[in-house]
């Protein structure tokens, strides 16, 4: 792991995401997707981001990437905090975003080789035609596809395949920061080790920093070196990969790893599940104080009263709740 | 080794290694196919389409092809020769008749090239009015669907694309449009538009034109854009939530990059469909407002006008109305149901 004094790379400062939800003709009221997240992620680390569906992790990559315009709070890239539209173009260049959905995120009308140099004709980075086909097939190479491949068309392929092409397309910028919103969620299984494990060959071939979305926790166990976990538009723990699993504070946390199917039988019996009442509130009417009160199996009048302050309760190791002294 | 008939032995020449030729069969791959391609490969395998392309594709090449070499002009009146008295037999002709002073060239062995629809009452012949005609409608039809096309498309991929107030302001305007009487339109601002662009137009190229003809694309500019752009308009706003719109402005596309490298070229289908079907109304539209006397002017023949001149002598030469009214029927005929081909070649939703 870096050393906790350098600078990170990406600094998100109380980042608020809201979208107006209209409920009747003139009026609207706020859905808090991302309410008050801070967290840093290192150089050359993977931040592993997990949650619920509908918890706001997506609306997470999209914000810090500014795809969404954060309703407060700010990000700082390298020192550079991301304001104006030069900040932002800058950024883009430096920040790039693979995405879930291998079928719908490529278009259909381009070819193979369109899509992997759209980035590149976007920032005009090529001179001529040679030099852009020589980008490209090295990029194709480096995802560990056919160059014969170039000239088709993104439905000739199979998923893998077109999470490859989705995947040297976010490369051609040559980033230094990765968002992956759920990259391999769509893929099935056999699948997702191979474009897991070429994620990792890529960062340490390139340096790369990663904030990978996911909600399954052995993928994200496996390729992060921390872990936040978020629940509600909140964050509620932040760990190193391994302290989290052996160590979770947080009740919900708790209640997620001990939902992580285990191959092994025996040791599966003797684990005991901690499953939660309930379904996850809606944003639009989230519970007063901890958003996880509800459902949480410590709650006391207190959770109601405030929002839980998140805190470093021992090395690098966050949490979010009132009672993580008395409960564990 | 001895082949015996009952051994359960594997053949082993059957396990040979593969020879370079074989190799190169299995390798190849089936040649990437466009969804241009395609959509092309259902339309030629549609008989009705394919009947109508054909001819739409005569129509046009003969109303093209036909005026350079026929010898006589749209608007010769052959009874009227400088220097000579009118000669009145020419007027009137029945199909493949000839008038007296053709009928005495004959006899003197000269060629005459024959009337095959006849001569109108001013002398005139009446195949190339028709062939003349056909190319007026046919060139009226078509850059008046451009010109819808361009504002819809302009028009309607801003709205879409921009969304918010700029969307409410457009489709404003369109439904204003939309709830003011068409013809009624049509005619009032045909007849404003003949006074104050006949003037303006004096001594330059468009006056060959014509200033109603003008009128008519000013027209179509002004009102038959709406529901192109209410079609592109929801095809784009459809478009736009698509992941690799998303994916395009996380690698810093302007909007401009958007609309053209993703959003347009995936309506495109929608986009040439409703241009085709766009061409026989603008057609019937010229017809008519020609009818009325809104049209082109005067030695110009359209086939809408021919239609309303030949009202007049309906009982005895009642060909000269059918024959324009045929053309016009073929012509709108073909061109929808080459619309529809094309609609059912192309559109996704309806491939299933």
């Amino acid at each position: 792991m870096a050393q906790a004094n350098e600078t990170p790379l990406v600094d998100v400062r109380h980042l608020k995401e809201y979208f107006p939800v209209n409920t009747g003709f003139f009026k609207s009221i706020p859905l808090k997707a991302v309410d008050d997240v801070s967290f840093q992620i290192k150089r050359g680390e993977t931040l592993g981001l997990v949650g619920e569906s509908g918890c706001g992790k997506t609306t997470v990559g999209r914000t810090i990437l500014h795809l969404y315009e954060p309703t407060d709070g700010e990000v700082v890239y390298d020192g550079r905090p991301i304001k104006s539209k030069a900040d932002i173009d800058w950024f883009r260049t430096k920040s790039t975003m693979v995405f879930q959905d291998p079928y719908s995120s490529l278009n259909p009308r381009m070819t193979v080789s369109d899509i992997i140099g759209e980035p590149l004709d976007v920032h005009h980075m090529c001179s001529n035609p040679k030099e852009r086909e020589e980008r490209i097939l090295a990029l194709m190479d480096r995802v560990g596809l056919n160059s014969e491949h170039a000239s088709r068309y993104a439905h000739e392929f199979s998923g893998g395949q077109r999470q490859r092409i989705g995947i040297a397309r976010s490369l051609a910028v040559n980033p230094e920061f990765i968002v992956c919103d759920e990259p391999v969620s769509a893929l099935d299984v056999s699948i997702q080790a191979q474009v897991i494990n070429m994620f990792d060959e890529l960062q340490d071939e390139m340096g790369l920093t990663y904030l990978f979305i996911a909600h399954d926790l052995l993928v994200v166990r496996h390729i992060s070196d921390r872990i936040a976990v978020m629940y509600l538009g909140k964050m509620v723990e932040l760990a190193d990969a391994e302290e989290i699993y052996d160590h979770p504070l947080h009740p919900y946390t708790k209640s997620l790893i001990s939902a992580v199917p285990i191959p092994d039988p025996k040791i599966a019996r003797a684990n005991k599940r901690i499953p939660l009442q309930g379904d996850i509130p809606s944003p639009l009417n989230a519970p007063s104080g901890c958003p996880f009160r509800t459902r949480c199996p410590h709650a006391t009048e207190a959770c109601a009263q405030s929002m839980p302050e998140f805190k470093e309760v021992s090395d690098g190791h966050f949490v979010a709740c009132h009672r993580t002294a008395e409960v564990n | 080794m001895a082949n015996n008939p009952l051994s359960m032995q594997v053949n082993m020449d059957d396990f040979l290694p593969a020879t370079d030729e074989e190799k190169e069969y299995m390798v190849q791959m089936r040649p990437s196919s466009t969804f241009f391609r395609d959509g092309c490969r259902r339309l030629f395998k549609n008989k009705v389409a394919f009947v109508s392309m054909i001819v739409i594709i005569l129509i046009t090449l003969s109303s093209i092809f036909i005026p350079m070499f026929w010898p006589y002009s749209y608007k010769t009146q052959l009874g009227v020769q400088p220097g000579h008295p009118v000669d009145p037999s020419f007027n009137n002709l029945a199909p493949m008749e000839y008038s007296t002073t053709e009928q005495a060239a004959m006899e003197r062995g000269e060629s005459v090239f024959p009337h095959f629809f006849g001569t109108d009452d001013h002398g005139r012949d009446y195949f190339i009015r028709i062939v003349y005609g056909t190319r007026i409608s046919l060139a009226v039809g078509f850059f008046a669907s451009i010109i819808v096309l361009v504002v819809g498309m302009t028009l309607g991929s801003i709205a879409g694309f921009m969304g918010g107030r700029v969307d409410m302001v457009i489709m404003r305007i369109v439904d204003v449009i939309y709830s003011l009487p068409d013809m009624l339109m049509v005619i009032l601002l045909a007849s404003v538009m003949r006074e104050t662009l006949g003037s303006a137009l004096e001594g330059t190229v468009l006056q060959a034109i014509g200033s109603n003809i003008i009128s008519l694309f000013i027209i179509f500019a002004l009102l038959y854009w709406c529901s192109m752009a209410r079609l592109i308009r929801g095809q784009i706003l459809s478009l736009r939530e698509q992941e690799y719109v998303l994916a395009a402005e996380a690698t810093g596309a302007k909007a401009g990059w958007i609309i053209k490298t993703h959003l347009i070229p995936n309506c495109i289908s929608v986009i040439i469909i409703s241009t085709a079907l766009q061409i026989p109304s603008a057609i019937f539209t010229e017809s008519f407002l020609s009818f009325l006397g809104l049209g082109v002017n005067a030695p110009m023949p359209s086939l809408g006008s021919l239609a309303s001149e030949a009202l007049n002598g309906i009982t005895s030469y009642s060909y000269r109305l059918v024959i324009p009214a045929l053309v016009i029927s073929l012509i709108v005929l073909s061109l929808n149901l080459f619309g529809d081909g094309l609609r059912d070649a192309f559109d996704p939703k309806l491939n299933q």
